[in-house]
């Protein structure tokens, strides 16, 4: 999928939704916190939901970096590298207690795992099985809609 | 070579008993725009009715009729291919074989960009990871093309998956071979194709609501100077077109040193560059080459940081046909939102050229070559060519100065003819059908691939393939842009009631059905 500005968010808010939803549902459990359930679930949740608010704001500046690609293309691996930047923003907000709705502070391995595991799904996802059932998606930029 | 399968039979009754009709078009249905049924009766030609039909059954009928095919509702019945070839990857198969991309060789295309599989899904390098388990492939469309060519599948395999999916959809249930003469609309809605069966059989019509046309370029091109050379001369062994069979060149030069020239910037001077470096250095044969461009590409180009490509040594460079947002990405948007003709001509130009692909190993040898002297790069046009004694001499026009330059065989890599009329059906659709041009003096459609201005009734014909460059998608002769024009085709008729729309559970459906060679 070679994607458009709306395609990219399109899609980022879709899979983080859908396909980070479920991931956070079954690994928040297994991640080593040492905080009630409901409190580990409102966790990753706030984090999932702060990398998709944000996302908005990356997939502006990645569309502009893709200007200056004749192809207007961007490879695959930026898709999986762009977790570095992503990652360090939204952990530098959650340590400081920056992001609204964290129970408390966030482990850092808890976050690291969570947020790692959530990415490579969902960049796997996009680069090949969200081709099955929506079959228009990648001759439309990545646009669901 | 892949084998010839078993091609549908006309034995179905038609509509309208044989007559003795044989060869051309009756005066009556020659020069009238429109045919009404008791036209045709009249003739006795034989009529079948049959809802779709395509014509031309090369990769463009192939990828609409399995797009079609997979969405269901139009069962094997309702359609027919229409075709002089065997199988639809024919003449695909020739030109790649003669323009030195054998079955072992890997073409210019996408790892996701495959016709035996509407999805993409699984790519060609997930299948080679898996049948050759390694994870080379893998690693390639992941590190592509910052830090590693594009990954490119072998023609075998893109080949053998055609061939799979063929016997899947059961394609040869719903060929008709034969010579397609034309197609005229049908008085009252629907069109007539009228095809000669191989054989020399009678010729029999074909009354369908709807008609889709994907007959790929005319032919071969010839550049004048090539043209009148031949005709002067007869010669067609020195002067050669790479997309005609020109293996003799090859083995001529294994067997006594000679000069080469080569004309042209794209993918198939490449190849054919890259064979003759090859075979000298593996030979270690004395062949010269000299490259000649018509656009010298010294550099990067372009009007802006936003609009360059990458470029050297006479060749722009990009890793397939047309830069990658055309399939689906932001040129996709861009051409389609444009209204004007004007506006589009300007992003073609923007985005035209021939260019090639930069494979490290095809720069290594074209490196070597140059430092050794062997190979050399020349801007300019031809302007004669003629023999001169056992060697040919071309008179080049370049940028400040006129040169001569003597040489043994020349093999033109200029491309294959744009000229559409050069097609019988596109001829006769221009001249009755209703049909018109494009800017670019191609077939002008819809967004929808519809034919403008071919409307019969409820019917409508759909074209596809190089027949419709220059309109909304600029990518229209590449596997995959017959692939997104299929989707659009198909779109269409399922907007319009023939078929099922792909929505995400049909389609995962289909797609396991795809994962179990389930005949469908």
């Amino acid at each position: 999928m070679v994607p458009t500005l709306v395609g990219r968010i399109q899609t980022r808010l879709f899979l983080l939704a859908v396909v980070g939803g479920i991931v956070t549902a079954l690994i928040t459990p297994l991640l080593p916190a040492d905080l009630p359930m409901a409190q580990r679930y409102q966790a990753t949740y706030i984090v999932l939901a702060a990398v998709a608010v944000l996302g908005v704001g990356w997939e502006l500046l990645y569309h502009l970096l893709q200007q200056w690609r004749w192809e207007k293309d961007w490879p695959m691996l930026f898709g999986l590298v762009t977790l570095v930047p992503e990652g360090l923003l939204v952990w530098a907000l959650a340590s400081r207690d920056l992001l609204p709705g964290l129970p408390g502070p966030v482990p850092t391995p808890a976050f690291v795992i969570h947020f790692v595991v959530v990415w490579l799904i969902v960049w796997l996802v996009a680069n090949g099985p969200m081709r099955v059932p929506f079959i228009h998606w990648r001759f439309q930029g990545g646009q669901l809609t | 070579m892949t084998d010839v399968t078993d091609v549908h039979d006309i034995t179905t009754r038609p509509a309208q008993e044989s007559g003795p009709q044989n060869g051309s078009l009756p005066p009556t249905l020659e020069h009238a725009d429109q045919w009404t049924d008791q036209m045709v009766a009249q003739t006795r030609i034989p009529m079948y009715d049959v809802p779709f039909v395509t014509v031309g059954g090369g990769m463009g009928s192939f990828l609409t009729v399995d797009y079609l095919r997979v969405a269901g509702g139009a069962p094997v019945s309702d359609i027919r291919v229409l075709s002089n070839l065997s199988h639809p990857w024919q003449t695909y198969e020739y030109l790649t074989r003669v323009s030195q991309l054998p079955r072992d060789k890997r073409i210019r295309s996408d790892s996701s960009s495959r016709p035996d599989n509407i999805w993409g899904f699984p790519s060609y390098a997930m299948q080679e990871a898996a049948r050759e388990a390694t994870v080379a492939p893998l690693l390639q469309v992941l590190l592509e093309p910052v830090f590693a060519d594009f990954y490119t599948p072998k023609l075998g395999a893109v080949l053998d998956g055609i061939e799979r999916e063929a016997h899947r959809i059961r394609y040869w249930d719903m060929l008709v071979q034969g010579e397609v003469q034309v197609v005229r609309r049908r008085v009252g809605g629907g069109y007539f194709t009228l095809i000669a069966p191989r054989g020399g059989q009678h010729p029999v019509t074909f009354r369908s609501r709807d008609v889709h046309l994907a007959v790929g370029y005319p032919g071969v091109r010839f550049m004048p100077d090539m043209r009148a050379f031949r005709e002067r001369l007869g010669d067609f062994h020195h002067v050669v077109n790479g997309y005609e069979d020109h293996e003799h060149v090859y083995q001529a030069l294994c067997r006594r040193p000679g000069v080469v020239l080569v004309r042209g910037g794209g993918i198939v001077a490449s190849a054919v560059t890259d064979r003759l470096i090859s075979d000298r250095l593996r030979h270690g044969l004395q062949t010269q080459i000299v490259h000649l461009f018509r656009t010298y590409y010294a550099g990067a180009h372009g009007p802006h940081g936003w609009a360059r490509r990458r470029g050297s040594n006479g060749f722009a460079y990009q890793g397939f046909n047309y830069p990658k947002s055309t399939w689906g990405g932001q040129l996709r948007f861009r051409m389609r939102r444009m209204e004007t003709a004007s506006d589009r001509v300007r992003v073609y130009d923007e985005i035209g050229g021939t260019t090639t692909a930069w494979r490290r190993h095809w720069q290594r040898h074209l490196r070597e070559a140059t430092r050794a002297g062997w190979y050399r790069t020349q801007a300019g046009t031809i302007t004669d060519l003629r023999l001169d004694g056992d060697a040919l001499v071309a008179r080049i026009q370049g940028p400040e100065a006129e040169t001569e330059l003597g040489f043994d065989y020349m093999i033109d890599c200029t491309g294959l003819d744009a000229d559409m009329t050069g097609h019988r059906v596109i001829d006769d659709l221009l001249r009755h059908g209703g049909a018109g041009r494009n800017p670019l003096g191609r077939l002008d459609v819809e967004p929808s691939f519809e034919l403008r201005g071919a409307a019969s009734g409820m019917g409508r014909i759909y074209v596809t393939g190089a027949a419709s460059y220059g309109g909304y998608f600029p990518g229209v002769d590449t596997f995959l842009g017959l692939q997104i024009a299929a989707q659009e085709v198909v779109d269409d008729l399922a907007r319009r009631g023939m078929c099922r729309d792909m929505r995400p559970v049909r389609s995962t459906v289909e797609w396991l059905k795809w994962v179990a060679n389930r005949r469908i």
